[in-house]
This record gives C-alpha cells, structure tokens and sequence, in this order.
C-alpha cells in the first residue's frame, strides 16, 4: 500500500523558493501542516511570509519545490479545490453598499456546497448587524465579516492573513473564539499573524520563518520550553548581601531584581527556599520562568543576522 | 446552483449596488435627463444645419444625450466600478473563489444594459412628450441594436481601461478626462457641423461619434426602412472587439497600488 499523506496532510511543502529579480524571497522552505490543526506562521516582515501565502493560494507562481495544498498543487487548483479554501487576506474590503447578508449570500452563491448565511452571520457574530449595510460596521465588524465570507463556502482549509491586526484587546478575545471554534469543526486553519500572543492562544503548532527559510517549528509551548534556561527571579531581602545567598555570585539584579539563569530550576528554588526559612526572610516576588514564545521568537528573528546574509 | 443561477444572484447584487450609488446614479440616469432638458429647451429650436438636412437640433439632441446616457452607463460605470473593486482587494479575493470570472463582469455589464435600457426609455419619453422627437416605430430595430452594438462594446472599452488607472482616486478624473473632450466631438453637445474639418475626422473614427450617428439615423423622421447604421455600428464593434481583447490580455485583478 502506497501511504496517502494527503489524508492527514493538509499543507505540504519542500524546498519552496522564489524570487523577485536578484531578491530571494523564499529560500528552500519546508513544512507541514496536519488536517484539523490551527498552525501559525510567524516572522518579521520581508521574511518572505506574504510570498509563501500568495504561493499557497494560488495567486503567485514559483520558482521551484513541491507544494501540494490539500493534495492539489495550487498553481493549477481549479474550481473544485478552490471551493475546498477560503481565505482572508491582510487587507478585504467589502461592498459598502451592501448588507451583511446581503454580501453573504452573493459569496455563498459563489460556492458549490455553502453553508447556511444564517448559520455564518451567527458563527463570526454578527447577528445584531445583519440587515446593516457595511459602511455602517466598525473596523471589527468588518473583519469579522470577512472572516465570515472565508467561511460561508464550508472549506476544509482557511487562510486568515493577519486576522486580527487593528483590533482592540475585547475584539481580539472574539475573534480569537471564532477562529477556536474552528477547530472545533474540524477546519485547518493557516494563521499569519504579527502577535505572538495570538500564535500562543491559538495555535496548535507554529512556524517561525527567518529570511525565506523556516528557523522553528513546533508546538508554541514547546519552542518555549525548548530554550535551555529557566530564570528564577525574586526581591532579594534587605540588609542581605546576595553573595550570602546559595548561587550568589551567579545572580544579576536588574530594578532591585535578581535574577538567576538556571537549567535546574528546582533544585536552585530547594537551596534559595532552605536558605530563607531557615533565617526567616520571605523571598518577595519569588517566580519561575520559561521563556515565552516572544522571547523565543526575538532571539531567533534578531539573532544571526550577518550570518544568514552571506 | 448552476452558473445561471449564480449570474442572477449576482446581477441582482450589482443592481442593488448600482442603485444604492448616489454618483454612478447621478451621472447615469439624472444627468443625462437633466442636460436633454436644458439643452433642448435652450437650443432646440434652432437647425442643425449643413449634412442635416434642415431638422430641428432637439432631433440631434435626444440621440445625443441616449448616447451619454449609455457611455456612462457602461464605459464609465465599469471602469471607475471594477477599478475601485480592484484597489479594495475585492476582485482578488473574488479570484480566491470558485466562481468563474465572466459571472463577475456579466453581472455588471447585465447592470449596465439595465440602467442603459431604462434611462434611454426615460428620454425618449421625455423627448417625445416635452419637444415631440419621436422614434418611428419602423426604426425601433435599428435602435436597439445599435444600443445593444453600444452598451457591449462601451462595457468591453470600459474594462480593459481599467488596465490603465493607476488608483481608486485617479478612477473618475481618468474616466472622465477620455469621455468629455468626445461628447464634444460626437455632436452630444454641440452639433457636429459646427466643428473644424479636421476634428470631425479625428471623431468620425472614435467610437462616441459612430454610437451618436447610429442612434441618430433612428431618430431621424427621414430615415427609411429599419434604421440600421451598418458602417457606423461596424466601427462601434471594432472598437468592441478591440476592448474585448485588450480585456482579456491585460485585465489585473489585484490592486495595482499593492506592492510587489
């Protein structure tokens, strides 16, 4: 038997490239995306994201490598696979003249098996904004309506470029539980975004992209934990010279903070703990912590750049 | 839902659009309307002159404005129209569907057939009730395939000029800038018999004037038979044809003001 990863492959790259005149865009990137995972791909502006996307939806060429978008190469997706995706790029505009469902129904005309408008309206949260035309939305209503015209086709593969840029932390939080729910019903969703925050909440795996090429992938928690070091922070007491404390010499204090890089974060919090209770001092703001998936992110994106340039 | 259906739904979206469009409105039904008023009521009543016979100049008038009527209508409509969907992304990610694009343009020349039937109606009445220009009923053939030959090859020139504005901004200006120095030219505004020699040679070749000249052998009480234009409407199809394939080679779909 001939395995069939398109089954389980919902996004397959090897060894992608383009470029723009002497500009190397994308340079060999590889990656997979799993079906019904929400996978984000992260990186600095001009690390080629945008390329890689357009690339992925059909609407640019390449140069060169092998990319199979639901088991369809995108330069020659036709109408069937394009009914399969949808997606919502960075910047939609939509008619302003025309109503909420209005503009819905139109889309969803343009699909062979769409879903319900009502159902959609109701999905992305637009419910009370329905019969009102989309002059008369809000920045977020707005996004929210073009999450809704990726969706209204029921496609098996949704791109959301940048889905949430603009909006403030309340719209954030509802946007981020309609792309959730997408999940829930078995939608892959493909996430570009600036935040590594929403990467963080939402993701099931990312992708960090560097200069063309992928220079992470995984689990967000997971690239965090993989960073060797664990950093115990606390006030230290007054009156204590912090060569008094165990591991002393090794700690930097920063704002009245010390700080103290460890791969073995128990035992040095056992020593610090045994050395206080037994002075009797309490250790003020005392705290354990992984670096984040932004500290992972900026050390990769800001790290190696001469090296990356040759 | 077969593409026939699809071209209705959209139709009927694009109508609503059309209607719901204070400018595309005044300029393709109020302004026509008003300039046939004003323009007959002030020179109507005058003779056209040399190449006319001796007919009154509101017999060239409706004709005139039927043709401004239909060139905004079309050429204009879709070329500001699909521009400014073109800047706003929208015509990309209409490409990003499974919808086959001749659905998105029929739906807005199907708009521009619409507007163009209904304002031609609305001044004809006009015309014939306020200033007694009339269409025999033996040329009503030739008048409407000459405004059939007019709105298709108007819509065809409309949307391959898309291809040459840069911006949502610059859409109306551009259009326009093309559209008044030939209104002027065609005889829309003044008759043509009062233009130099050689201007009259630069527009007999542009297709404003070869549309008005169609439409005017219709309104003309000494036109015999059907009223069918033939050479004026061969030009109007050249120009047809040709928009039809510069469309089709060079027509862009995303913005062009988008880098890269």
């Amino acid at each position: 038997m001939v395995a069939l990863p398109t089954e389980e492959t919902a996004i397959e790259i090897d060894g992608l490239r383009k470029s723009y005149g002497g500009l190397q865009a994308v340079r060999g990137l590889s990656l997979r995306v799993r079906r019904g995972e929400i996978f984000a791909f992260l990186g600095p502006n001009g690390a080629g994201k945008t390329t890689t996307v357009e690339i992925l939806e059909g609407f640019r060429p390449r140069d060169a490598g092998d990319v199979r978008v639901l088991g369809v190469d995108p330069a020659h997706g036709g109408r069937d696979w394009r009914a399969r995706i949808g997606i919502v790029l960075q910047e939609g505009k939509a008619q302003p003249n025309l109503t909420v469902r209005e503009t819905l129904e139109l889309w969803s005309a343009y699909y062979p098996h769409p879903k319900p408008v009502g159902e959609t309206i109701t999905l992305v949260g637009l419910d009370e904004k329905a019969d009102d035309r989309v002059a008369r939305l809000s920045g977020g209503q707005r996004r929210r309506l073009d999450v809704g015209l990726a969706l209204v086709g029921n496609p098996e593969l949704v791109f959301l470029d940048e889905p949430t840029t603009g909006f403030d932390p309340v719209a954030r939080r509802a946007a981020w539980s309609v792309i959730g729910g997408l999940r829930d019903l078995g939608t892959t969703v493909f996430l570009t975004t600036h935040y590594l925050e929403e990467a963080q909440e939402l993701a099931d795996r990312v992708a960090i992209i560097k200069s063309g090429v992928v220079v992470a992938e995984g689990p967000p928690a997971a690239l965090g934990a993989g960073a060797a070091t664990a950093e115990v922070t606390f006030v230290p007491p007054p009156g204590v010279e912090l060569s008094e404390l165990p591991g002393g010499p090794a700690m930097e204090v920063f704002d009245g903070v010390a700080r103290l890089r460890t791969e073995l974060p128990t035992r040095v919090l056992a020593e610090l703990c045994g050395w206080a209770v037994q002075h009797g001092v309490e250790l003020e703001r005392l705290e354990v912590t992984r670096p984040t998936l932004e500290d992972v992110y900026l050390e990769l994106v800001q790290s190696g750049d001469v090296a990356t340039a040759a | 839902m077969t593409d026939a259906g699809r071209f209705a739904v959209q139709l009927r979206s694009d109508l609503k659009v059309f209607v719901r469009n204070p400018a595309a409105l005044f300029f393709s039904a109020i302004l026509p309307v008003i300039f046939l008023t004003l323009f007959v009521s002030i020179f109507g009543n005058e003779r056209a002159g040399d190449g006319y016979g001796n007919i009154r100049v509101s017999t060239l008038q409706v004709p005139g404005f039927i043709a401004l009527a239909v060139v905004s209508a079309s050429f204009v409509s879709l070329a500001i129209g699909l521009t400014t969907v073109r800047e706003n992304g929208v015509l990309k990610r209409i490409r990003g569907t499974p919808v086959p694009p001749w659905i998105v343009f029929a739906g807005r020349i199907g708009t521009a057939f619409v507007s163009a039937t209904i304002v031609t109606a609305i001044l004809c009445a006009i015309g014939a009730a306020a200033f007694g220009v009339t269409v025999p009923s033996t040329t009503l053939p030739g008048l409407l395939s000459t405004l059939a030959v007019g709105s298709a090859a108007f819509c065809a020139l409309g949307i391959a000029y898309t291809r040459l504005i840069p911006s949502e901004d610059a859409a109306p200006a551009m259009t326009n800038a093309v559209v008044l120095p030939l209104y002027f030219i065609s005889g829309v505004f003044v008759p043509v018999s009062q233009l130099p020699h050689g201007l009259r040679q630069v527009a007999d070749v542009l297709p404003v004037k070869p549309f008005v000249d169609a439409l005017t052998v219709a309104f003309d009480p000494r036109t015999t038979g059907v009223g069918f234009a033939g050479g004026d409407l061969a030009i109007l199809a050249a120009w047809g044809v040709l928009g039809l394939l510069l469309a089709v080679r060079f027509f862009l779909w995303t913005p062009r003001q988008q880098a890269g």
